[in-house]
């Protein structure tokens, strides 16, 4: 009867924890919004008040106003912004979502099968350490300059973290819940599927969101490799035209984008690893 | 063999077994009634978790073999059940879930899968929680959890071990109770292996008593009792002195 007891104390609590919970969630959400204000205003404040040389550092309101001008006009790059976003989308989508289709499988299947990881991780461990860009020479000769060929340096570089933590995940899956599944007479297949990868799901986001990180990181250098649109190659064009401005603007939409993917993603996370967080 | 003894649920045969050259168990045959409640105590370290892994085939014993209803024990035709030491709840499963867990893994029809949850869930009073996560839960509602998981796949051999090995004295009361109520409602067939040798005196019908390593049945005990058993009974004293004098190496 004591442990019934006891849990009728530990229901009440588990509601005071929610609560207290929730209120730490939006004192944290308010932090995080003052500090990005006030690290604009100081930003705002130093470029008006020429603390900085405006030919190297535009100000947030000019880079504002740049961005509203850009929605509409194409000049000086030949791109309106929706059109520069739209092509990045193109090319790191196209390679963040084949690095996680390909990248995830393969590392939970090399984690789980000795014989495949085996087979397999010699050659990935020599891919590995190769910097994504340093493939660019051969990318081009192999992909030329298109949309593939921008979309590999981004799946290369978004596909590594993949494999490494979904194989990491993977092996860390508590013996003791493989042997629940091994004695009510489960399959190798099936305890992979029912227990290895349920419970390498949180080594797996955390292998996304680094992927996701490295793709947007990427696209500058993938845009580098011969582009007419994309936020990679307005800033490449700000530069020629020494315009801080379309610089700054070119970055703060990469951010912008890369945290509503993070946010996205950390949705998708939160409904499938949403136990963790009852 | 099958006709022969067929009171048995379970023979084991001349169960041997070394890792390398470490001789852990050496001989071991016994039998098991159908609806036996059996503790096994020994020595620390005797290699009594080994035993039971080998009765569920996470190891394979190098000489011997355990039967089933007369049957090489197979996990994947036989209903094994094993409530592990460690905590063994699912995480990311809330107790319903995990109670249907091993149930689903063997294909058992799903208005079979609902009744079964739904009376483990009764017998345990889990109805509060049947949507928590074990994280949720206090250790001794989540070892309740893996009890009902294992009682709920109405096993031919239930094996347990050490299962109240890191509680305290009352959880450990209220968990033996429940664990003698879940048997006797379900019928099972029963083994559970504790160092602790009042536990064993207080649940089993029979106490084999194994020795130092390579470990052999040194003596089997029978507890002819009725539950509830009282621990302050002279019968009850007397046979956990008695176990405690076998079981002593040094």
């Amino acid at each position: 009867m004591n442990g019934k007891v006891k849990e009728s104390g530990l229901g009440l609590d588990v509601e005071e924890f929610k609560r207290k919970k929730q209120k730490n969630a939006y004192m944290m959400t308010m932090l995080s919004v003052v500090g990005i204000l006030s690290f604009l205003l100081l930003w705002q404040i130093s470029v008006s008040m020429e603390w900085v040389n405006q030919k190297f550092l535009a100000s947030p309101m000019q880079v504002l106003n740049l961005f509203l001008v850009k929605l509409t006009d194409a000049s000086p790059d030949g791109n309106t912004l929706g059109m520069n976003v739209l092509a990045s989308l193109q090319v790191s989508l196209t390679g963040f979502t084949l690095a996680v289709c390909i990248g995830v499988p393969l590392g939970l299947l090399m984690g789980w099968y000795r014989g495949f990881d085996s087979l397999i991780r010699p050659i990935f461990e020599v891919v590995r350490p190769i910097p994504p860009v340093s493939w660019i020479p051969l990318i081009i000769v192999w992909l030329g300059i298109g949309l593939q060929a921008k979309a590999f340096i981004v799946f290369f570089s978004a596909f590594v973290p993949c494999v490494i933590n979904s194989y990491t995940g993977i092996r860390q899956t508590v013996p003791v819940l493989i042997n629940v599944a091994k004695t009510c007479g489960a399959s190798n297949f099936t305890i992979f599927w029912k227990i290895g990868i349920p419970s390498s799901m949180t080594m797996v986001f955390t292998g996304i969101k680094v992927a996701l990180g490295n793709a947007w990181s990427t696209l500058v250098a993938a845009e580098m490799l011969a582009a007419s649109a994309g936020l990679g190659y307005m800033i490449l064009m700000g530069r020629q035209f020494a315009r801080p401005d379309i610089i700054i603007l070119g970055i703060t939409v990469i951010g912008a984008i890369g945290m509503l993917f993070s946010s996205l993603l950390n949705i998708a996370e939160s409904k499938v690893l949403g136990w963790k967080k009852v | 063999m099958n006709k022969k003894n067929s009171d048995y649920k379970v023979e084991v045969k001349n169960l041997t077994k070394y890792f390398g050259d470490l001789h852990v168990l050496d001989d071991i045959s016994f039998n098991i009634k159908k609806g036996e409640f059996v503790c096994v105590v020994g020595p620390t370290g005797c290699g009594k978790t080994t035993f039971l892994n080998l009765l569920t085939r996470i190891y394979y014993p190098t000489e011997g073999d355990l039967y089933i209803d007369g049957e090489s024990a197979d996990p994947k035709k036989h209903n094994l059940a094993f409530v592990f030491q460690e905590p063994s709840s699912l995480p990311w499963l809330t107790v319903e879930k995990n109670l249907r867990f091993g149930l689903e893994l063997k294909k058992v029809p799903k208005s079979e899968i609902d009744r079964r949850v739904e009376e483990i869930i009764r017998l345990l009073g889990l109805e509060q929680f049947r949507n928590s996560y074990p994280h949720q839960l206090s250790v001794s509602t989540a070892q309740r959890i893996i009890i009902g998981r294992a009682f709920a796949m109405n096993p031919d051999l239930l094996l347990m071990d050490e299962p109240y090995g890191q509680m305290d004295v009352k959880l450990r009361f209220y968990l033996e109770d429940e664990v003698i109520r879940l048997w006797k409602e379900l019928g099972s067939t029963v083994v559970f292996i504790t160092h602790n040798i009042e536990e064993a005196v207080y649940l089993a019908e029979r106490v084999l008593i194994l020795t130092n390593k390579p470990a052999t049945i040194k003596e089997e005990v029978v507890i002819d009792m009725p539950h509830p058993r009282d621990v302050s009974d002279p019968k009850f004293i007397e046979l956990r002195k008695y176990i405690t004098s076998q079981i002593k190496w040094w």
